[in-house]
């Protein structure tokens, strides 16, 4: 295990390390000039010489490659041309709001998920599995772009049960930020109106997030289910006369869940994905929007520091899934000499 | 000499046997599921519609008749108008053309450098396989969408950058896949006899490694056809992929945003079209899954 969990640090460090390379070389390939995007297009020539100066890009590549390994190394992502403060401020201030979107998200993908795939596999063949595996095709097919538009539409314009984009009505005070989790601060702060506003405004993004991880969950549930129930131990439990739904939910599901674990991981890093349309959507000031409104208006230090703190997040979670999958499952041995038999 | 040339022959026709009876199994279980059938369906008239774009559209898709816009779906304007007085059921026609062009060119760029790269990695062990595969890993950490929305902006929004993007985002994927196909054959007997026959390097990766991974590449790639309609979607509606007045339905679906409320024809029915092409090349995935299945294929 030791050896194991080593060797997949070390690779995630070089993992790391390229994916900073990645973000550099985006940087560079930028045909604007950023600088012009900066000081405007009426900008005089020495303001903007100033400016190149100022940002470092009037260095040599290899330079403002070691400027930026050094700056990383410290943690300094720069300043972003947008908001005109450091890029890591306003990730630790955007982040939490897209992790809280894309928990909801999970929560409703897994519940919703396990459902459909556990009836799928016991009805086998029947109009449920058909109506599941169909439902679940939906889920994965639609633009989430557009599904947003069109419940926002149903549900906030036309039927108006739900509130208007955003993570809160204007009218209400955050709470004091402790996690950066509305409904967390908000509970911490026993603001019960703030906690009740939060959650009603997570519904629409967070379904529309969670309709988009259902399907491979409930496929993975349903294949293995399907395989479980036709063991030994199953028939044995039966046999003792075990009443159905115990035997599902106990014997079958609880083994059932161990593939499931990776899909689940790999779902999270899906929605961290799907969250850059939804946020945009849904007005979410999340992560997704931020690097989204970076991208469009190139603003360099944004958009290499979002990447990048996206993409090490998703290595992450890679990594802990991997992990937490050969805990689960005994047959895989970490060190690679046990057989798979 | 004479008894070795019958049993090629024989070998031959017991292999085409098999392949035909592989087939009729395929073609069996392809019947047998009838949302397979109803994906086959959906793709084969968009393929169609395609086509035939010019002779299906009413009006000019790029005809912006101000008096006109904004019409809901009449006789005249089958789906409707956007905000410039365009016929949108003629721009979903023809945006057609644009989804399954996009979606076949990603695949032929990055299924390609896919194969190669998976290849020679495999194959060829050692420092090559540690570079290659190092560097598939950087791109695989990134989210697909994420590093396409990256390159497509900072290489400038359009069509092509677009493709481009979405290509990098999935060739690292291809790689893998290719390079576990080649592993697996890599030291089986065919492959010492052809190297015992004196055939090179080259030869073996071109002649012998590559037809075999082409089978699993291709059925991968397939599968992967609705996500990359749906990256390309995304990063219309993004204003990163094809630029206006493109009928590219993402970007038609943006277009009609201001427009929600009162003119929901606008935005919905392009994002209706990029719904049901995908949902058909997933419904196609998902029975081919079925059916590549060996357990199926048992009972």
């Amino acid at each position: 295990m030791p050896a194991y969990l080593l060797k997949r640090l070390i690779s995630l460090i070089f993992t790391i390390a390229g994916i900073a390379v990645v973000t550099f070389f985006i940087s560079l390939v930028v045909p604007l000039d950023p600088l012009a995007a900066i000081a405007g297009p009426q900008a005089p020539q020495e303001t903007v010489e100033r400016l190149r100066v100022l940002y470092g890009f009037d260095q040599p590549l290899y330079v403002q490659f070691g400027h930026y390994v050094s700056r990383l190394s410290e943690g300094n992502l720069g300043m972003s041309f947008q908001t005109g403060r450091p890029v890591l401020d306003d990730i630790i201030q955007f982040f939490p709001a897209t992790l809280e979107l894309a928990t909801i998200a999970l929560i409703i993908s897994i519940v919703s998920g396990i459902t459909l795939g556990v009836f799928s596999a016991v009805y086998r063949n029947s109009w449920i599995d058909h109506f599941a595996r169909v439902f679940s095709l939906i889920g994965v097919s639609m633009p989430v772009f557009w599904l947003g538009l069109v419940l926002m539409l149903i549900f906030y314009f036309k039927l108006d049960w739900l509130p208007e984009p955003g993570r809160l009505d204007i009218m209400l005070i955050e709470p004091e930020r402790v996690t950066g989790f509305l409904l967390m601060d908000s509970l911490i702060a026993q603001d019960w109106e703030v906690f009740y506003d939060a959650l009603m405004h997570l519904i629409l993004p967070g379904s529309v997030l969670g309709l988009f991880g259902l399907a491979g969950i409930a496929r993975i549930v349903r294949s293995s289910m399907l395989d479980v129930l036709s063991q030994e131990y199953v028939k044995t439990a039966r046999i003792k006369g075990l009443a159905e739904h115990l035997v599902i939910v106990r014997h079958a599901l609880r083994n059932a869940l161990v593939p499931t674990v990776t899909v689940i991981g790999l779902t999270y890093g899906g929605l961290l994905e799907g969250s850059v349309l939804t946020e945009t959507i849904f007005s979410w000031p999340g992560l997704g929007r931020y690097l989204t409104t970076a991208f469009l208006t190139l603003d360099l230090n944004a958009i290499v520091g979002g990447t990048m703190l996206v993409a090490m997040s998703y290595s992450l979670v890679n990594l802990v899934v991997d992990l937490l999958y050969a805990y689960l499952n005994p047959k895989i041995s970490l060190d690679g000499e046990g057989s798979l038999s | 000499m004479t008894a070795q040339n019958l049993t090629t022959v024989e070998v031959r026709m017991l292999r085409a046997e098999s392949r035909k009876r592989a087939l009729q199994d395929s073609w069996t279980l392809w019947k047998r599921n009838p949302v397979t059938i109803a994906g086959t369906l959906i793709i084969l008239s968009l393929i169609l519609i395609a086509m035939v774009a010019p002779w299906l559209a009413t009006h000019d898709p790029f005809d912006q008749i101000l008096a006109d816009r904004l019409f809901p779906p009449s006789l005249d304007y089958w789906f409707g108008t956007d905000n410039l007085g365009r016929d949108i059921y003629s721009r979903v026609i023809h945006g057609s053309r644009l989804t399954l062009m996009i979606a076949f060119v990603v695949a032929l760029i990055s299924g390609p450098i896919g194969l190669v790269v998976g290849v020679l990695s495999g194959y060829l062990g050692g420092m090559v396989d540690e570079v290659l595969m190092r560097l598939s890993d950087i791109f695989l950490a990134f989210p697909k969408l994420i590093l396409a929305i990256a390159f497509a902006a900072a290489l400038e929004p359009g069509l092509t950058n677009a493709i481009i993007a979405i290509s990098i985002a999935n060739w690292p994927s291809y790689a893998r896949l290719v390079r576990a196909e080649t592993l697996a054959v890599r030291n089986s007997d065919y492959i010492d006899a052809v190297r015992i026959l004196g055939a090179g390097h080259l030869r073996i990766m071109i002649y012998h490694l590559t037809p075999m991974c082409l089978s699993t590449l291709i059925v991968r790639v397939s599968l992967d056809m609705g996500t990359i309609i749906l990256i390309a979607a995304g990063l219309g509606f993004l204003g990163l992929g094809a630029q206006p007045p493109a009928p590219e339905w993402g970007l038609m679906v943006s277009d009609g945003r201001n427009y929600l409320v009162d003119q929901w024809w606008v935005s919905t029915i392009p994002g209706i079209a990029i719904l049901v092409v995908v949902l058909g090349f997933n419904l196609v995935g998902d029975g081919l899954r079925d059916i590549l299945d060996p357990h199926q294929r048992q009972s």
